[in-house]
């Protein structure tokens, strides 16, 4: 494994290497099975000005570094990233092209993400994007370069926005009848002019997160209840908040001996995704997420990939599994396959990155 | 293979009515929103369904016709100035909103849809579109989505790439593709946000899924005026530095508070430096706790007069000033070219004094409407083109406050794109090997180079370039530049 120290030294380990596998925190390692290369060594923030709501760090930052050091001025990753007490990396999450629960409010990664320094498959180091919030010069590499798994490069630095934190959150747990009652709560919510930051549900609760000035929030806490009729809702505040969601976010709830998959969807997707879990095994756990717009699911070993792919072969967005030991973990939606070939010829012609 | 043979290929697909080849039907076709720049294609085409447009993209790659897709024209780069001889593909007919569903907040557009008629259409169920250029009445979702336009809306919601889910398009040589779907989110590489912002250099979107928001049900929109640009500039900072994330910071300096002030009639304080536009939106119950802590950070920036929008109408005229602005401008002067550089937020003040010694030292006038919150400048650069010289004076003074940006930080354009205009700067911003890296990605993609040749990237193709007058949308007041 090798364990480059600058951007320089990544550029001599992609000249040197065949194939080259790259490796953050391991926090996702069904994507890093067999790394070859590790940015350990790549690691802090090298600009940060909080009044420009903007920050540059190295790849192999550990997201947990950077949520301390934006917290410190009243500052956060709007995106929600998962993994952070994991040990999960800035450039592992773009990379892998994920969000969490608290990107329902502004936006996912990609909506953050706004310049790369990264070297490609001929050792070339290269910039792609701005470092200010706004820039429309040039094509959006960073865009590109979230979700790739590494097929593109190595990244090195990366720029990010933020945006300062809501002053407090609580979140409210609304029982659900089943599964389709969560659905239909959800749908309301999502299209309700009520600003939540989390919007997740299980077939027993929906459950909400708002934030704002802390002289609002109870009155926040008031307006969804007036939407959700005579269910019974129950109100985390503070440490129950934050412990909920962080449960949330590190996936927690996946037991052992399951992979976690992620299946992205359109919120009508839902009942549809739910039945054919349901026809399959009624005890998977799962988790809708994002109004809707995303299932993590916790898939047993016992079941493997193919028993997945068998359910779920229809879906136009294609799932990612992050743990458990699929042979295949990333399935790319062939229908842009076209386009995505003839820039990998220009990001990595010897295809020294794929797969 | 000859030109005669490609257009009777042409008239095969195209009526006469949608072919168009006579000096006198390719005359509104040969500029855009950046009048500056003209030339001549040999004809247009009018498609009404995306099999057309296939069609036309393959013949244009069997023929190698270089081509140029265009909506309505309000590109302030001029990006959609046809190439010399070249096809124009007018998509304003494919205008259809494919489908929308509240339910799963989408809406699926041809690239011809209107932005604004986007948010009209689902309106009723409270939702909207949130991308909000000035043009939003005239400009196509397309024309977005090739240049990823902005807005004063940009500082809490982003820009076009951050709102359209996926999309199908027509590479170059005529191949489709299907990127993202109708999830926010997704797995694989992004090549929706790949595509965007491309210029028209990776080829056509044919169909575009649209992210719809829950209209906020309250905004508060304040405006404050002072007596030195420095101070507004500070206030952007101040509320930056608060807990608040306004959904829109503006700062209009003197100029063009007198152009907009000549034009819709006295809205802006004669006395004023400048006027500070902040518009909070939200809840009732968020919007609420904020409006004292906003006034608070005003009072403390020294501004000498607050005035809150106390109802929809006078929110409405806050904003007709501001995006009026610029077509405003043209009753100061003939003629101007409006810049859209970035600067890092901190760096406002910086920039804005440079600006202005930079103006004097050239003796021309510049007004100043720009989007602080997210510190995208928008100078206009006054002159009259009948003097002669006038014009490339104005040029080099433009291309001055281009380099400005550059060396702050910032970015040569926030959302106006490169185009045709700023093609000369690309390289200073990205160097020499970022700036052939990006040539080689537009080669692979498109190796005859035939798809809006000569925009975007510093190349030797150039179009015939010749000055003319405001555009005509512009001059019956359709159109702003912004």
């Amino acid at each position: 494994m090798l364990t480059p120290e600058s951007i320089e030294e990544v550029q001599e380990a992609v000249r040197s290497q065949e194939r080259v596998r790259i490796v953050g925190g391991g926090t996702k390692p069904a994507l890093s099975r067999d790394a070859s290369l590790s940015t350990a060594k790549l690691s802090g923030i090298l600009e940060y000005e909080p009044s420009e709501y903007t920050f540059t760090a190295l790849a192999g930052t550990p997201l947990a570094e950077i949520r301390d050091e934006l917290a410190k001025n009243g500052q956060f990753l709007p995106y929600d990233p998962p993994f952070v007490e994991a040990g999960a990396t800035l450039g592992g999450t773009v990379a892998a092209g994920l969000s969490g629960p608290g990107r329902f409010r502004f936006g996912g990664v990609r909506d953050f993400f706004l310049g790369v320094k990264m070297v490609t498959g001929e050792g070339q180091a290269i910039f792609g994007g701005g470092k200010v919030v706004k820039n429309a010069a040039g094509f959006d590499i960073p865009k590109l370069i979230v979700g790739g798994l590494g097929q593109w490069g190595v990244i090195v630095e990366l720029t990010f926005k933020v945006f300062p934190a809501p002053g407090e959150f609580a979140t409210l747990v609304i029982e659900t009848a089943d599964a389709g009652d969560s659905q239909d709560l959800t749908t309301k919510l999502a299209r309700a002019p009520i600003e939540l930051f989390c919007l997740d549900s299980d077939s027993q609760s929906v459950q909400v997160r708002v934030g704002g000035l802390a002289e609002a929030i109870d009155a926040r806490c008031g307006r969804v209840q007036s939407l959700v009729g005579d269910r019974s809702v129950k109100i985390l505040r503070d440490e129950e908040d934050s412990r909920h969601w962080s449960d949330v976010r590190e996936f927690r709830w996946v037991p052992g001996g399951h992979a976690l998959v992620k299946l992205p969807i359109s919120p009508g997707e839902a009942e549809g995704v739910d039945d054919a879990l349901s026809a399959i095994d009624a005890t998977i756990s799962k988790r809708y997420s994002v109004g809707n717009n995303v299932v993590w699911i916790a898939w047993p070993d016992s079941l493997g990939q193919s028993e997945f792919d068998r359910a779920f072969a229809a879906a136009d967005q294609k799932r990612l599994a992050l743990t458990g030991n699929w042979e295949q973990p990333s399935q790319i939606d062939p229908r842009g396959a076209v386009f995505a070939d003839r820039l990998q010829t220009v990001f990595d012609p010897g295809r020294k990155f794929a797969g | 293979m000859s030109t005669e043979a490609f257009y009777k290929e042409l008239s095969r697909i195209y009526s006469e009515d949608r072919l168009l080849t006579r000096n006198a039907q390719l005359v509104p076709y040969e500029s855009d929103g950046l009048t500056s720049f003209r030339a001549k294609p040999s004809g247009v085409v009018l498609p009404q369904t995306q099999d057309e447009v296939i069609r036309t993209v393959k013949l244009c790659h069997q023929f190698e016709v270089p081509f140029t897709a265009r909506g309505s024209g309000t590109s302030l780069s001029g990006g959609s100035v046809p190439v010399e001889d070249g096809l124009v593909i007018a998509l304003n007919r494919l205008n259809r909103i494919l489908s929308y569903e509240p339910d799963q907040r989408i809406s699926v557009v041809e690239p011809g849809v209107i932005n604004l008629k986007v948010s009209q259409q689902a309106a009723p169920d409270g939702l909207y579109y949130a991308p909000d250029p000035s043009s939003g009445p005239v400009c196509t979702i397309g024309g977005n989505v090739a240049f990823n336009s902005g807005g004063a809306h940009c500082l809490k919601y982003g820009m076009t790439s951050n709102h359209v889910l996926g999309m199908k398009v027509v590479l170059p040589d005529g191949e489709l593709c299907t990127f993202g779907g109708s999830s926010l989110e997704s797995t694989g590489p992004d090549l929706t946000g790949m595509f965007i912002g491309s210029e028209g250099l990776f080829g056509i979107a044919l169909e575009i899924t649209l992210r719809m928001l829950p209209k906020p049900e309250r905004y508060y929109t304040l405006q404050a005026a002072y007596d030195s640009l420095e101070k507004a500039g500070n206030a952007v900072a101040l509320v930056v530095a608060s807990e608040m994330l306004p959904g829109a910071m503006e700062i209009m300096d003197r100029l063009s508070m007198d152009a907009a002030n000549a034009a819709i009639g006295d809205c802006y304080p004669k006395d004023a430096k400048a006027v500070l536009i902040v518009e909070l939106e939200g809840t009732n119950e968020e919007v609420e706790a904020e409006k004292p802590k906003l006034h608070a950070v005003i009072e403390e920036s020294g501004a000498h007069i607050i005035e809150a929008a106390k109802n929809d109408a006078e929110r409405a005229r806050i904003w007709t000033g501001r995006k009026s602005a610029f077509s405003a401008v043209g009753r100061l002067s003939p003629d101007f070219i409006v810049q859209d550089g970035v600067v890092p937020r901190t760096k406002l003040g910086e920039a804005l004094a440079e600006i202005d010694r930079l103006a004097d030292e050239f003796g021309i006038r510049v007004a100043n409407v720009f989007h602080a919150g997210d510190g995208n400048l928008h100078p206009l650069v006054m002159f009259d083109g009948r003097e002669e010289g006038a014009r490339h004076k104005a040029e080099e003074l433009a291309g001055e406050i281009i380099r400005l940006c550059i060396r702050l930080g910032g970015s040569i354009t926030g959302e106006h794109g490169v185009g045709l205009e700023k093609r000369a700067f690309f390289g200073e911003m990205y160097g020499e090997a970022d700036t052939e890296f990006m040539q080689r990605l537009r080669a692979a993609v498109d190796p005859l180079a035939i798809a809006n040749r000569g925009k975007k990237l510093p190349s030797a193709e150039a179009p015939a370039l010749t000055s003319s007058g405001a555009h005509p949308l512009e001059q019956r007041g359709i159109v702003s530049r912004m």
